[in-house]
């Protein structure tokens, strides 16, 4: 162990290139990571605001919130249902956005809601919204009235909301009826009658057995189909390939990062074999030589993540705002451990030639 | 009366090439007391080699007893003799084969830390070895700041860090000038002879052979007095 960390601080020249190449791939990992995470919270964030132990929508909508309606009628069924707490309506509208001031139309999503959670207050006034900070960000403050859509319907901002996108467009929380007014004015297609919503938030009671709760609900209808929050999530649009396409892109950079760090230690335990066979001849065992090449491989990983985290946080700061690069403690702690894991299992790459180094090979061995 | 530092007792060692059964020690009987130093000559090829690597368990004999010290280690596991090297065998490599970033004090602690015996007696022995040898004041330098004859003392050092019964030495003075091989030869006898411990040397320098108590030729894998 001590010969292992000894070389790494007298020798640290040797290790430059493979912390080198590591330290690029952890970058890669990370900002890989980053954009996932920026688009999936993006994405999702309207949905997991919501505090919903499931999402009911109308069977024929094949689980999108623009294409469900439910019926007052249907609600009154749903609130019958054992084990249904609370319910609440939920719609979209997905429109333009003019700040006051601001050069361009943005994208925002006017969400009518009646349920307030943790995240989400209570809804405002008619004719009022609690807005994402992302259009903070982009130009709106407190007090503002912005104009929704090709109608220019006005909504003032009253208060701002963290992470409650919907499909990367700032969140716009409002009433039932201002929902319902910004669709009649701007979407006259999409209008749907009053009392029925897109869809339904339900929480059920404490201690009930969610899932038979919301199996129940489908029953009670007849003609809808309620998800879980986590597989309402899965159903917003593109969510379930973009998580798939970046999973696969980051499994495959651990694993060139594994290989990177095999084939450098392969490389070195061959140099290393005559080293390698006097050590054995007084008395080294090959697992305390194993630990030495491990402990190596998982010092310099480490310091590779420490390197290229720092560059990802550099990065961070000159990256242009259209990109949704988001750095989450969770994915810093999860690269850390796919690092470590690649650099203990490409370090035991080496074992199989290490165990096999013959001591009685260091003797006759002429300089 | 203890126990010589080594004894050989019709020993074989055989090999396999191809079909083919290699004789490499034939019949080697060979006793070597505490405090004795042995000079081994032999053409290439002889089982010099391979004699020192079954007398340092390095390798198990194919027939015969092995005994070092008090223990009969001919049927050791490989994990057994690995463990026991550690503890009763030193070993001075042709190659000197320091560890090129540790420091000479370092080199010789390297025999405690693969024993998992790296303690305040061993560093306190480390210092006494080095003195000794006449490396006190070297003890901070690595290998690549040593003369040829610094570092072969080095190793010495190192090849008596374990207190062992036996030291084997592969060609200690072939990489070195006459003069030097000299005084590293004297030094050897001295420290041998000094600490009660027994040795055997290979060379082909028979100039070197005067150092030993005794000298054995072998030839084809047989040992001649």
């Amino acid at each position: 162990m001590r010969l292992a960390v000894r070389e790494l601080l007298r020798r640290p020249g040797r290790f430059t290139v493979v912390g080198g190449a590591l330290t690029v791939l952890v970058l890669l990992l990370l900002f890989l990571g980053g954009l996932l995470d920026g688009l999936y919270l993006n994405s999702t964030g309207a949905v997991r605001t919501l505090d919903a132990d499931g999402i009911v929508f109308s069977d024929d909508a094949r689980q999108s919130f623009l294409r469900s309606e439910i019926t007052a009628d249907q609600r009154a069924e749903i609130d019958e249902v054992d084990g249904v707490a609370a319910t609440g309506g939920l719609g979209f509208a997905l429109l333009g956005v003019q700040i006051p001031d601001g050069d361009e139309v943005v994208d925002g999503a006017v969400v009518g809601y009646e349920l307030a959670s943790d995240e989400l207050p209570e809804p405002p006034g008619t004719g009022e919204a609690h807005a994402d900070r992302q259009l903070e960000d982009e130009g709106a403050s407190v007090g503002d009235t912005v104009l929704v859509g090709p109608a220019e319907v006005p909504l003032t901002i009253v208060g701002f909301v963290d992470d409650t996108n919907y499909l990367q467009q700032g969140g716009l929380w409002v009433e039932p009826e201002t929902w319902r007014s910004v669709l009649a004015e701007n979407r006259p297609d999409a209008i749907v009658a009053d009392g029925s919503f897109q869809s339904l938030v339900v929480r059920v009671d404490d201690g009930a057995d969610v899932d038979a709760v919301l199996r129940a609900i489908d029953d009670a209808t007849g003609a809808t189909e309620t998800l879980s929050q986590a597989e309402a999530i899965d159903a917003i649009p593109g969510i379930t390939e973009q998580n798939a396409t970046f999973t696969a892109v980051i499994g495959v950079t651990i694993f060139v990062a594994g290989l990177v760090i095999a084939l450098f230690f392969a490389l070195l335990t061959l140099e290393r074999l005559g080293l390698y066979a006097v050590l054995k001849a007084v008395g080294g065992s090959s697992r305390t030589l194993v630990a030495g090449v491990v402990v190596q491989s998982v010092v310099v990983a480490a310091g590779a993540f420490v390197l290229g985290g720092l560059l990802t946080l550099g990065l961070l700061q000159i990256v242009p705002d259209g990109i949704p690069l988001q750095l989450e403690p969770s994915r810093a702690l999860s690269t850390l451990a796919s690092i470590t894991v690649a650099a203990v299992v490409g370090a035991l790459v080496s074992l199989r030639r290490i165990v096999r180094i013959d001591p009685a090979s260091a003797i006759g061995a002429g300089a | 009366m203890p126990s010589p530092a080594l004894q050989l007792t019709d020993v074989r060692k055989t090999y396999r090439s191809g079909d083919e059964e290699v004789v490499a020690l034939d019949h080697a009987t060979l006793e070597v007391g505490r405090d004795e130093l042995v000079a081994l000559v032999g053409p290439s090829g002889s089982g010099k080699t391979t004699l020192l690597s079954v007398a340092g368990a390095l390798l198990g004999p194919t027939e015969g007893d092995v005994r070092v010290g008090d223990t009969e280690i001919g049927d050791l596991s490989e994990k057994e003799r690995t463990a026991f090297r550690g503890k009763e065998i030193g070993f001075v490599f042709q190659a000197v084969n320091l560890v090129p970033f540790l420091t000479a004090r370092e080199n010789l602690l390297v025999v405690a830390e693969m024993n998992g015996n790296l303690d305040k007696g061993a560093k306190h022995r480390a210092d006494q070895l080095l003195d000794e040898l006449g490396l006190g004041h070297r003890t901070g330098n690595q290998p690549g700041e040593l003369s040829g004859g610094e570092r072969q003392r080095v190793a010495i050092g190192r090849a008596l860090m374990n207190e062992p019964s036996l030291v084997l030495f592969d060609e200690p003075t072939s990489a070195l000038d006459t003069e030097l091989g000299e005084q590293v030869m004297e030094l050897i006898g001295r420290e041998m002879r000094s600490r009660g411990v027994g040795g055997i040397f290979v060379t082909h320098d028979t100039r070197m052979t005067h150092h030993a108590d005794r000298t054995l030729e072998i030839i084809d894998g047989r040992l001649k007095a």
